[in-house]
């Protein structure tokens, strides 16, 4: 890791004015992302986890404090191309074969059509969907539609992907194969990747910082660098080691949320 | 093929129930025609029976209602005149030749068929336009959205004699543009009201991802919300084409018009012939149904060549 930034938050603050008065949704948010790191953000609803990740994408804009990407503004990174993001639903477009849907970003961006079709070509590639460009999204698993929408994420070079519990409504075996998928795709492509989640155990496997956040006001409770080594069978989880930082991000969780 | 027999027995149930209602709709008439021919008929004369329900004097004369169902103007003619007439009227005329004939319903179908399509065309355009200025203008969705349902409260048949005056105040000659207007004015709204819910169906996070690339309006719009909208957009054509149909023959009755399935059920309530008003609406019902099953056809060839199930 290079410790080149590509992420920097100092004292960040987003107050949402509702009907019920002003929400504290991100207080005093402090974080730096390395270029390659795979950091998770962890904590209960409303802890502001998802709010950071879109401040990052530049979907919603912080009311106090600093934040930049890749040195930038967040709005100028995004006209830059700098982040790739996947969302809790794949939401691909029906009206569209698996191809076109990772091509969409490309034609918005204006790639020539040749250079579309290696680029869908290498990104299907990636994420094992070789052979399923022609298919129409309902024709594939819900596990191979998110596939499908994290190519589409990395199908124009973004060196940042942000994943907003992408895994969130897949079953647990399911999961479990993406997960290993996901590392694997990780050491080969040496992206940076801000990974949403509630699962702890999801967290700590794929994760080398976790950063655990709790609610009312949104925010970062405590940040793990995890120890665990870079090549992680499924097995790690059942070392000792795996169970500490799971026990520490559980105590971090507990600490940080008032059952009320 | 299972859906053929539930279809034919609704289609038996009321070709059934219209026979049965053909009874006493026409017992008076019948029974005034055998008074005439100097039968003896209970009660004797036509004022003495009027006070007399249908039923009684079914009850009374049942010789006489197996007349009721060969009438030469019957209040209420069977299934079997109406489809001899539509017959005569229509494929009969077209084997001699005369399928253009002022007589034919061809004729008058293909008259009331043209200002439908042009209405469809013309209201089916301004309620996609009006559809794409509301979703996009905070300004528009506030003062348009009321007018647009005020005009939908505004009965058609009070509106369309004041159509045609003013266009011909405009110097419009002849009846084909102001019933293509009245035909837009009732064909708009449902394809305004589906494009509305239609455009907006794009969900949120489907909206953030174009975002997050940076996308234009115009490439929003163009990739996203027109065809997320398509599904709307069909369903809303076909009440649409059913709706302009509706408003042509509206716009052919009030307004002296000569041509048309409209001006042929008014000059058939004029010249009190109910076998040709109920032979015009049955091709009136018979076009409509042409239409909406053509749009059908459209939709599924369209949407699955989008790759949606239809």
């Amino acid at each position: 890791m290079s410790g080149e930034k590509v992420i920097e938050a100092n004292g960040l603050d987003l107050v949402f004015q509702t009907n019920d008065g002003p929400v504290h949704a991100l207080k005093d948010v402090n974080l730096s992302v390395n270029k390659g790191d795979f950091v998770s953000f962890i904590g209960p609803s409303g802890c502001g986890k998802t709010t950071f990740l879109r401040c990052v994408a530049a979907l919603e804009h912080p009311t106090g404090g600093g934040l930049s990407v890749n040195g930038m503004s967040p709005d100028e990174a995004r006209r830059k191309r700098a982040y790739g993001y996947v969302f809790q639903a794949a939401g691909l477009y029906p009206w569209r074969t698996i191809a076109n849907n990772i091509k969409l970003p490309l034609e918005i961006m204006g790639f020539s059509r040749a250079e579309q079709d290696e680029r869908v070509n290498k990104v299907l590639q990636l994420v094992d969907l070789e052979g399923f460009g022609g298919k129409y999204p309902w024709q594939l698993s819900g596990g191979m539609q998110q596939r499908a929408s994290i190519a589409r994420a990395l199908a124009f070079d973004a060196d940042l992907l942000l994943m907003d519990e992408p895994f969130g409504a897949l079953d647990e075996i399911v999961r479990d194969h993406l997960n290993e998928q996901l590392l694997a795709l990780w050491k080969r492509t040496q992206k940076t990747i801000c990974f949403v989640t509630h699962s702890i155990p999801e967290a700590v496997y794929l994760s080398t910082r976790i950063v655990v956040m709790s609610p009312r006001p949104g925010r970062i409770t405590d940040v793990i660098d995890s120890p665990l080594p870079a090549d992680r069978p499924l097995e790690i989880r059942d070392t000792p080691e795996f169970l500490q930082i799971a026990h520490r991000v559980r105590e971090g969780l507990r600490a940080g949320h008032s059952y009320d | 093929m299972r859906s053929v027999l539930p279809v034919l027995s609704v289609l038996a149930v009321i070709v059934g129930l219209w026979y049965l209602a053909v009874a006493p709709m026409n017992i008076r008439v019948a029974l005034d025609q055998a008074e005439r021919g100097g039968e003896v008929v209970t009660p004797e004369t036509p004022l003495a029976r009027q006070n007399v329900s249908v039923w009684a004097l079914m009850i009374r004369n049942p010789d006489h209602v197996r007349a009721g169902y060969a009438l030469d103007r019957p209040r209420l003619p069977t299934p079997q005149q109406v489809g001899r007439e539509l017959w005569k009227t229509t494929g009969a005329m077209a084997l001699r030749g005369r399928a253009w004939s002022k007589r034919s319903l061809i004729y008058h179908s293909w008259i009331t068929l043209q200002s439908t399509f042009w209405g469809f065309l013309l209201g089916t355009t301004l309620g996609i336009l009006g559809a794409v200025a509301i979703v996009y203008s905070r300004v528009s969705d506030l003062s348009l959205m009321p007018w647009a349902i005020i005009s939908q409260t505004v009965p058609i048949v009070a509106l369309a004699p004041m159509i045609i005056v003013l266009s011909s105040q405009l110097g419009i000659e002849g009846r084909g543009v102001p019933k293509a207007i009245i035909s837009a004015y009732l064909c708009y709204f449902p394809v305004l009201v589906g494009m509305v819910k239609g455009l907006r169906s794009p969900r949120r996070d489907q909206l953030d991802l174009l975002r997050t690339y940076s996308a234009s309006g115009a490439q929003t719009f163009s990739k996203l919300r027109l065809p997320a909208s398509m599904p709307y957009l069909f369903t809303s054509l076909k009440i649409g084409v059913a709706a302009a149909l509706v408003g042509t023959i509206v716009g052919e009755l009030p307004t002296g018009a000569i041509s048309g399935l409209g001006a042929r059920i008014l000059i058939g309530d004029q010249f009190g012939t109910p076998l040709a008003i109920w032979s015009a609406l049955i091709a009136a019902a018979i076009l409509a149904g042409v239409l909406v099953t053509l749009l059908d056809l459209v939709q599924r060839i369209t949407l699955r060549r989008m790759g949606m199930q239809a």
